[in-house]
C-alpha cells in the first residue's frame, strides 16, 4: 500500500479519534499539533488505527513514534 | 441510541467515541445526575469513557471521580479528601487478578500456607471495602478475578495447592460469600465476561506493560457495558415486560396452519426441545418480578390452543396480558403499556420475523426488540443485553406477575358495579400503614428509584439515605401496603416529610401505578395527618415538581383540599394544608394496625 491509499483513511481514524471532522493530517504532524493527542487519546488512537489497518504495532513502537510519517510507514510495511 | 445497544461493535464505539458522547448529550432526554467514584487497580480512563456512554444510553448522566493510579486502597482505607469532598453515589473498585499480590509461589508451599495468604489476600479487599462502608453509605461493586490465560502445569493449576487459577477460583468463592451477606456490595462477574469473550481475547499483555491496562483495548466496551448494567439496576432502570410473538418464536410451526397437534414444542423433536428450553428459560424470568405478555397475528382461539399444549411450559396464565389479532404490533404493545400503567421504555419484544422488529424500532424506538433467528442466539442476547439485570430481589418480584394478573381480574369486575365507591367497597381492602420497618426498607428503597408518574418530587433515595430518615426524629416517614380480596399488592405507597417546628415539608410522596383510583393515597394523608398531630404540627407544606412523567399528580393537592401558595412558569407548584379540625377522608379501605393478617 502507498501513501496515497492509506493517508486518506488515516485521516478519517484521526477524525472520528480526536472528534474534529476539519482535522487533515500529513507525514509530518506530530502530538504536538493536534491540541487532544495526550498520552490517553494516544490509545485510543493506536487501537483505533490498528482496527482500521488489521495490524499491531510493536511496543516499541507504540512507544516510539514520533509522528505521522512514521506511522505511515509502518502501515506501509504491513498494513491491509 | 441503537449503536450502544447489545450487540454492539465495540470498535466503532472506540474510534467514534467522541462523536457519539456528543450526540448522547444533545439529545434532550432527561437523566439522573450519578456521582461515581472509580479506585483502580490499574488505569481506568477508558473503562470510564466507555462506561459514561453506555450510562447515558441507560438515561444516567454521571460524573466521575478517578483514583490516582493503583491508589484504590489507599483511597478506601487511608481517606481522600478529595474523595470526600466528591460525596459519591456509587463506589467501583476497579481491581482485578494483576491486583492479586500473594499468589502461591512454589508448589512446595503447604495447604497451610497458601491458605494463610488466601485470608490475607481476602483480608486486604474485605478491608476495603469496610472501610468505604464506614465512610461513605453508597453501593460499592466489585469485580471478582478472571482465570489467567497462562498456566504453567495445565489443568493442574486449576486444583493444585499452590495452582493459580486454583487460587482465583478459591477467592471468588469467597468474595461471593462474603457480598451475598453484605448489604450494598455488588460484585461484577469479570471471571464470566472474560470467559464470555475468550481469555486469549480478554488478555493482553503489552496493554498492560505499555498502559497498565488489565485487559485487551478492544474487550474494554463489554466489560463497560456489564457494570453500566449494575449501575442502572441498582438505579431500577431495568426493563419490566418481555413482550413475545407465537408461532416460531415460542413453538415451532404456525398455530393457525399446523393446529394444536401440529406445532413443535415439547421433547418429541430436536426443534420442540429447543422452543421448551425457550419457554423455561422465558418462565424463570417471572420468578424476577419480570411481566410477561403476548403479542401475535393470530385469532385469539388459536393462540390459546398453541398456550395451552400440553407439553408447553408457558401456559395462557403465565402471561399479564394477551394480544392475538391482526391489529399492527406497535399499536397493540401501546396498548398494553397502557393496560398495565408501564412506560414504553420497559418493554422488550422478541419475535422471529424480523420486519415485526423493524417496524416496532420504528414506530416505538424505546421498545428494545430481539430478533430471533435461533432460540439460542435470543437467549444469549437476553443475558447479555442486561434488560434485566438484577441487583437484588424483594418478595415483591417474585409475586409482581400475580399482582397484575390480579389487576386484570379487578378490571374484570368493575364492570359489573353500580358506582365506583360500590366497586372499591367490593373489593374488601385493607390497609397496613406504618413507618419503614427494616424488612421494607429494600422495597421502599426500590419504589423511589422507579415510581415516575405518581411521584410528587420524584427525589431518588440509596438504600442508607431511607435507612436514615426511618429513624430520623426530625422526619415523619410511612409506607403502606395494600391488601384486597385478590391478593395482596405489597408496599404501595411511601411518603417522607421532614419536620420544621410547627410545619411539615412533604419532601417524598409517591404511588405505585397498580393502585391508581383505589383511594389509597386518602389512607396515607390521614396517617401523615395522625402522625403530624401527634408531634404538634398544624402546617403540612406539599410540593410538585413537574417532570415529563408526573403529569397525572399535578393538581394533587388540590384534590387533597390543600391552597395552592405558588406556581412556577416551569410547572412546578407550592401548597399548604392546615390540619387542625382535619376530617379523615379514606371511607373505603380498613386500616389494620398490626401487620398479622386477621
Amino acid at each position: 500500500m502507498n501513501n496515497n491509499e492509506i493517508l486518506p483513511r488515516l485521516n478519517e481514524v484521526f477524525r472520528d479519534v480526536f472528534g474534529d471532522s476539519s482535522l487533515s493530517v500529513n507525514e509530518n504532524t506530530t502530538s504536538a499539533d493536534i491540541e487532544d493527542w495526550d498520552s490517553l487519546e494516544h490509545i485510543n488512537l493506536i487501537a483505533a488505527v490498528e482496527n482500521e489497518f488489521g495490524l499491531r504495532f510493536k511496543m516499541r513502537e507504540v512507544s516510539g513514534m514520533k509522528n505521522v510519517g512514521e506511522m505511515l510507514a509502518i502501515i506501509a510495511e504491513r498494513g491491509k | 441510541m441503537r449503536e450502544l445497544n447489545f450487540p454492539f461493535d465495540g470498535k466503532d464505539i472506540i474510534r467514534r467515541r467522541l462523536a457519539l458522547r456528543k450526540q448522547l448529550l444533545a439529545d434532550g432526554c432527561v437523566r439522573v445526575k450519578k456521582r461515581i467514584a472509580v479506585l483502580g487497580g490499574s488505569t481506568t480512563n477508558h473503562i470510564v469513557s466507555a462506561l459514561e456512554l453506555f450510562l447515558l444510553n441507560f438515561g444516567i448522566e454521571p460524573e466521575f471521580y478517578l483514583s490516582e493510579y493503583n491508589k484504590f486502597y489507599e483511597d478506601a482505607v487511608f481517606g481522600n479528601p478529595e474523595l470526600d469532598s466528591f460525596d459519591p453515589d456509587v463506589i467501583y473498585i476497579h481491581t482485578t487478578s494483576r491486583n492479586l499480590t500473594m499468589l502461591p509461589e512454589s508448589p512446595a508451599e503447604t495447604a497451610e500456607t497458601v491458605e494463610h495468604k488466601l485470608n490475607d489476600q481476602f483480608a486486604y479487599f474485605k478491608q476495603v471495602w469496610d472501610s468505604l462502608k464506614q465512610h461513605f453509605s453508597c453501593p460499592v461493586i466489585q469485580n471478582n478475578f478472571e482465570l489467567p490465560l497462562f498456566r504453567r502445569t495445565g489443568s493442574y493449576d486449576g486444583w493444585s495447592t499452590a495452582g493459580h487459577a486454583a487460587f482465583i477460583q478459591r477467592m471468588n468463592v469467597m468474595l461471593l460469600d462474603y457480598a451475598r451477606n453484605t448489604r450494598g456490595l455488588y460484585i461484577h462477574d469479570i471471571n464470566y465476561l472474560s470467559a464470555v469473550c475468550g481469555l486469549a481475547n480478554w488478555h493482553d499483555a503489552e496493554a498492560w506493560y505499555l498502559y497498565k491496562y488489565a485487559m485487551s483495548t478492544n474487550v474494554i466496551p463489554d466489560f463497560a457495558y456489564s457494570l453500566a448494567c449494575i449501575i442502572k439496576s441498582i438505579y431500577g432502570k431495568n426493563h419490566k415486560v418481555i413482550d413475545l410473538d407465537l408461532d416460531n418464536t415460542l413453538w415451532g410451526g404456525v398455530i393457525g396452519d399446523d393446529g394444536q397437534e401440529g406445532i413443535e414444542i415439547g421433547q418429541e423433536t430436536a426443534v420442540g426441545q429447543a422452543f421448551s428450553e425457550f419457554q423455561s428459560f422465558i418462565k424463570g424470568y417471572k420468578d424476577y418480578g419480570v411481566l410477561l405478555a403476548v403479542c401475535s397475528k393470530n385469532d385469539e382461539e388459536n393462540a390459546l390452543l398453541g398456550l395451552n399444549h400440553p407439553c408447553g411450559v408457558l401456559k395462557s396464565t403465565d402471561f399479564v396480558s394477551i394480544k392475538a389479532n391482526w391489529e399492527p404490533k406497535d399499536r397493540n404493545i401501546a396498548e398494553t403499556a397502557a393496560d398495565l400503567s408501564l412506560g414504553l421504555d420497559s418493554f422488550v419484544f422478541i419475535d422471529d420475523n424480523p420486519a415485526e422488529c423493524a417496524i416496532i424500532e420504528g414506530q416505538l424506538p424505546m421498545v428494545q426488540t430481539i430478533n430471533l433467528s435461533t432460540v439460542h442466539e435470543a437467549m444469549y442476547k437476553l443475558t447479555r443485553s442486561g434488560f434485566f439485570e438484577v441487583t437484588a430481589v424483594s418478595d415483591d418480584d417474585m409475586h409482581r406477575s400475580e399482582m397484575y394478573a390480579a389487576n386484570a381480574q379487578r378490571a374484570a369486575q368493575l364492570r359489573s358495579f353500580e358506582s365506583y365507591e360500590d366497586y372499591l367497597l367490593s373489593l374488601d381492602m385493607h390497609a397496613v400503614i406504618c413507618g419503614f420497618e427494616p424488612v421494607y426498607i429494600q422495597r421502599i428503597t426500590q419504589l423511589t428509584n422507579k415510581s415516575n408518574q405518581f411521584n410528587l418530587t420524584t427525589r431518588r433515595y440509596s438504600e442508607d439515605e431511607i435507612q436514615k430518615v426511618s429513624t430520623s426524629p426530625d422526619h415523619i416517614c410511612i409506607c403502606g401496603r395494600l391488601l384486597d380480596k385478590f391478593g395482596d399488592n405489597g408496599i404501595v405507597s411511601v411518603v417522607i416529610g421532614k419536620c420544621r417546628d410547627k410545619e411539615l415539608d412533604i419532601e417524598l410522596w409517591l404511588m405505585s401505578c397498580r393502585v391508581l383510583k383505589r383511594d389509597m393515597e386518602l389512607a396515607m394523608l390521614d396517617e401523615l395527618v395522625r402522625r403530624a398531630k401527634d408531634k404538634g404540627i398544624t402546617r403540612i407544606n406539599g410540593f410538585y415538581y413537574k417532570t415529563h412523567k408526573n403529569s397525572m399528580v399535578a393538581e394533587l393537592y388540590s384534590s387533597f383540599g390543600f391552597t395552592l401558595d405558588k406556581k412556577l412558569d416551569n410547572g412546578d407548584s407550592e401548597w399548604h394544608l392546615d390540619i387542625e379540625g382535619y376530617e379523615n377522608k379514606n371511607k373505603v379501605i380498613k386500616i389494620r394496625d398490626k401487620e398479622n393478617p386477621e
